[in-house]
């Protein structure tokens, strides 16, 4: 296929790998004066990028200012899905342990594991992060975890293979997606109870809800789409089309999605399009697509909105996309099959 | 709105036949029923505890109605959330002239959709008896496809000749070129050895000689039993062992004459599914069906799983039916097949494109189409016979 293309040149991979595998502290005595005054200089300021991935135990710590791998983080095992809590640790799921990750990223280490119920794969937290709402893959389930205790409040059956979970910025509503059902599954958190089933596109992944609430967006894997819901009916309400020249339909496979915090504007990576599109959140249109790793899966903006990270599933790498100018500008080796992206600044 | 009712594994004897119902959900108003009947074979040889206990690659690992009844089972919000309803009967057939009266019987019956896991003969007895869809869910043979196409006949299953296809595509990719081929006597290996000629002229590849092989412990017909001097004599890159029964292909690895791979039906094998499969969500799919039936999920398993797929998106797709809207729909509803991608049946034969899984037995090691090949409209329609080909003459 012409267009799969992989822009991490094999010998950088290679050096980046040796990287990883050294544990952290000692990459970090072993820096040059250069590196260290980097790090505590602007670089500091400009702060680090935590990817996850699927075969590693560990999460991969790329340095925004050098752009480049500065260490490894232990965790715990298959670490899927990552995001901040509201009091900036980050917090990891972790399939095959069954629990997520809480890490401080001031020393790097972990504080400690909540039980998230079995397979978990994706989450979120209560505006007051007091409470993860996590999908249980294996299970069908979307269960509520008290946060503190590890202790699982609700368990709520919903279509085969949940996958995004998404709460609504006041607390009150959560969307789980099963990407077997093709449904959004809205679930009122207050009485733990499924108010609707929203039929959308084949297999629906991920979701990003406009700054206005108005509007929930659902990336379909299977459907090279968007589906927009509105929030006050919860009926399908658009459907964004994904075209790449060069690409068949069956080649675009939407994942990843996230919006600016003015919600002017939407990132969509295209997984085995290998691209990720800008989309005009008024008009849904797409402005720009831009060619990245390969199957693009997750992706993550920097607090300047300036840089976009795109999760390369299949080449095991980040490609840093500059949002201006619409242009890939780096790829960076990760870990083996890498996931989900978080940054802190 | 809707009661959910849990699948009900009774089993009623009804005149000599055996009926297995299942109901995934069924709302209140029943009018928009989708049934469907499987017709099996009855005292299936291929599942012979004997037979079963072998686990050859390529061949049935259990009843049919294991992967059926797991995808009716996670279908269960789908059709809920759209009020719809499946609901599923079995019945066994002996002969092809039983399976014909069994197919006539559940289209007088209201059937929607017949399924089938029978032999070549029983399946076409079946797709003539009646005016319904008919998804072949367990048979390969090209002339399903081909010179015996039906105007309603699908088929979950790849084609023998996808098969065939998609290994030689790959040994394109490795540039394995030279190929050494080892038959079996039985009709069924003659006609498969046909389908595989084909597949290396085809993509190129260069046939170095093909010898028959026979099991046996006979010194005087060592020649034709010994895998060292069955493969002696010739240089070639790889051997391509056609065995339908199995036995002969399994132990050919590592016993040839040159350290050179097998393909075909021993060593790396073209399947449709792979437990070990780790792209696209197929762990999920293989673990909830290990869950529910405590085997690993072949490649059969994977087509009858699919048939229950096919319910669920005409199902779900024409809510209210009635049957000739469901008819209408299978040929144009995608399902999903975990394999990366939206499947659809070929409108000139009626096969479900697919992806194929290159196997040792212990892991995926490859897929095909092979990465580079183009096709002018699906690159999955490199993988089986073509729409230019018209080898099937039935209009659908």
């Amino acid at each position: 296929m012409t267009f799969s293309m992989n822009l991490s040149p094999a010998v950088p991979a290679k050096a980046g790998i040796q990287h990883r595998r050294t544990s952290w502290i000692p990459a970090f005595a072993g820096m040059t004066a250069w590196a260290l005054a980097a790090l505590c200089g602007p670089a500091h300021a400009q702060g680090t990028a935590y990817v996850s991935s699927e075969k590693d135990d560990a999460l991969t710590m790329i340095d925004l200012a050098t752009l480049t791998v500065k260490g490894t983080v232990p965790t715990c095992k298959r670490g899927r899905h990552i995001q901040l809590t509201p009091d900036r640790k980050i917090m990891v799921a972790c399939t095959d342990s069954n629990a997520a990750d809480l890490i401080d990223p001031a020393t790097g280490k972990s504080l400690r594991r909540i039980p998230l119920g079995d397979e978990p794969e994706a989450f979120d937290l209560s505006p007051d992060g007091k409470t993860i709402y996590v999908s249980n893959e294996d299970e069908a389930e979307t269960s509520f975890i008290d946060a503190a205790s590890g202790k699982t409040l609700q368990s709520i059956k919903v279509g085969q293979e949940p996958e995004g979970v998404k709460v609504s910025a006041d607390g009150k509503t959560l969307y789980v997606t099963s990407e077997v059902a093709s449904l959004v599954h809205v679930i009122d958190v207050a009485t733990a109870k499924i108010t609707k089933n929203v039929k959308v596109g084949k297999r629906p992944r991920r979701m990003a809800i406009t700054p206005d609430g108005k509007e929930l967006w659902v990336t379909n894997e299977l459907d090279a789409s968007v589906s927009i819901v509105a929030t006050a009916t919860h009926t399908v309400v658009g459907t964004l089309k994904f075209e790449v020249k060069g690409a068949r339909a069956q080649d675009i496979t939407p994942v990843g999605i996230l919006m600016t915090r003015d919600g002017k504007r939407a990132f969509v990576a295209l997984g085995k399009a290998n691209h990720v599109a800008f989309v005009d959140v008024a008009s849904r249109k797409v402005s720009n697509l831009v060619l990245v790793g390969k199957r693009a899966w997750n992706v993550a903006l920097d607090k300047a909105e300036a840089k976009l990270l795109v999760v390369n599933g299949l080449s095991d790498d980040v490609t840093v996309v500059d949002v201006p100018g619409a242009k890939a500008i780096k790829s960076i080796p990760v870990g083996r099959v890498p996931y989900g992206v978080a940054i802190v600044e | 709105m809707f009661r959910m009712t849990f699948c009900m594994r009774q089993r009623h004897v009804l005149n000599g036949l055996t009926l297995m119902l299942c109901a995934a959900i069924a709302p209140v108003a029943a009018a928009g029923t989708l049934k469907a009947t499987l017709i099996v074979p009855a005292d299936d040889p291929r599942l012979e505890r004997s037979r079963l206990e072998r686990a050859y690659l390529g061949h049935t690992g259990g009843p049919a109605t294991d992967g059926l009844q797991v995808a009716l089972d996670e279908g269960k919000f789908e059709l809920g959330a759209a009020g719809a309803a499946v609901t599923l009967s079995v019945v066994n057939a002996a002969t092809p002239e039983a399976a014909r009266a069994a197919a006539q019987a559940a289209e007088k019956a209201g059937a929607s959709v017949l399924l089938t896991d029978l032999g070549t003969d029983a399946t076409l007895a079946v797709a003539d008896a009646v005016k319904l869809p008919v998804l072949n869910l367990g048979d390969s043979a090209d002339r399903l496809r081909q010179q015996d196409c039906r105007p309603r006949l699908f088929h979950l299953l790849p084609s023998e000749r996808m098969r065939a296809d998609a290994l030689a595509q790959t040994l394109v990719s490795r540039k394995w070129s030279k190929l050494l081929m080892l038959v079996g006597s039985s009709p069924q290996d003659q006609l498969r050895a046909a389908t595989a000629q084909a597949s290396i002229k085809r993509y190129g590849l260069q046939l170095v000689a093909t010898k028959p092989f026979k099991l046996s412990a006979d010194p005087r017909e060592r020649d034709l039993a010994n895998p060292l001097l069955l493969t002696a004599g010739a240089t070639y890159d790889a051997v391509w062992v056609v065995d339908s029964d199995g036995e002969f292909a399994r132990s050919l690895p590592y016993r040839i004459v040159l350290p050179r791979p097998v393909v075909g039906d021993g060593g790396l094998v073209a399947l449709a599914w792979h437990a070990q499969f780790e792209r696209y969500g197929a762990p999920q799919v293989s673990r909830r069906f290990a869950k529910a039936t405590k085997r690993p999920m072949t490649d059969h398993d994977w087509a009858a799983w699919m048939g229950g797929k096919a319910l669920i998106a005409i199902a779900t797709s024409e809510p209210k039916g009635p049957n000739a809207a469901w008819a209408q729909a299978v040929a144009k509803t995608p399902v999903d097949g975990s394999k990366g991608g939206n499947l659809s049946f070929r409108p000139w034969d009626g096969q479900l494109r697919q992806p194929m899984l290159l196997t040792d037995g212990q892991g995926v090691i490859s897929q095909a189409p092979i990465e580079g090949l183009l096709h002018p409209t699906d690159v999955l329609d490199t993988l089986g016979a073509d729409a230019p080909e018209k080898l099937c003459k039935a209009t659908r």
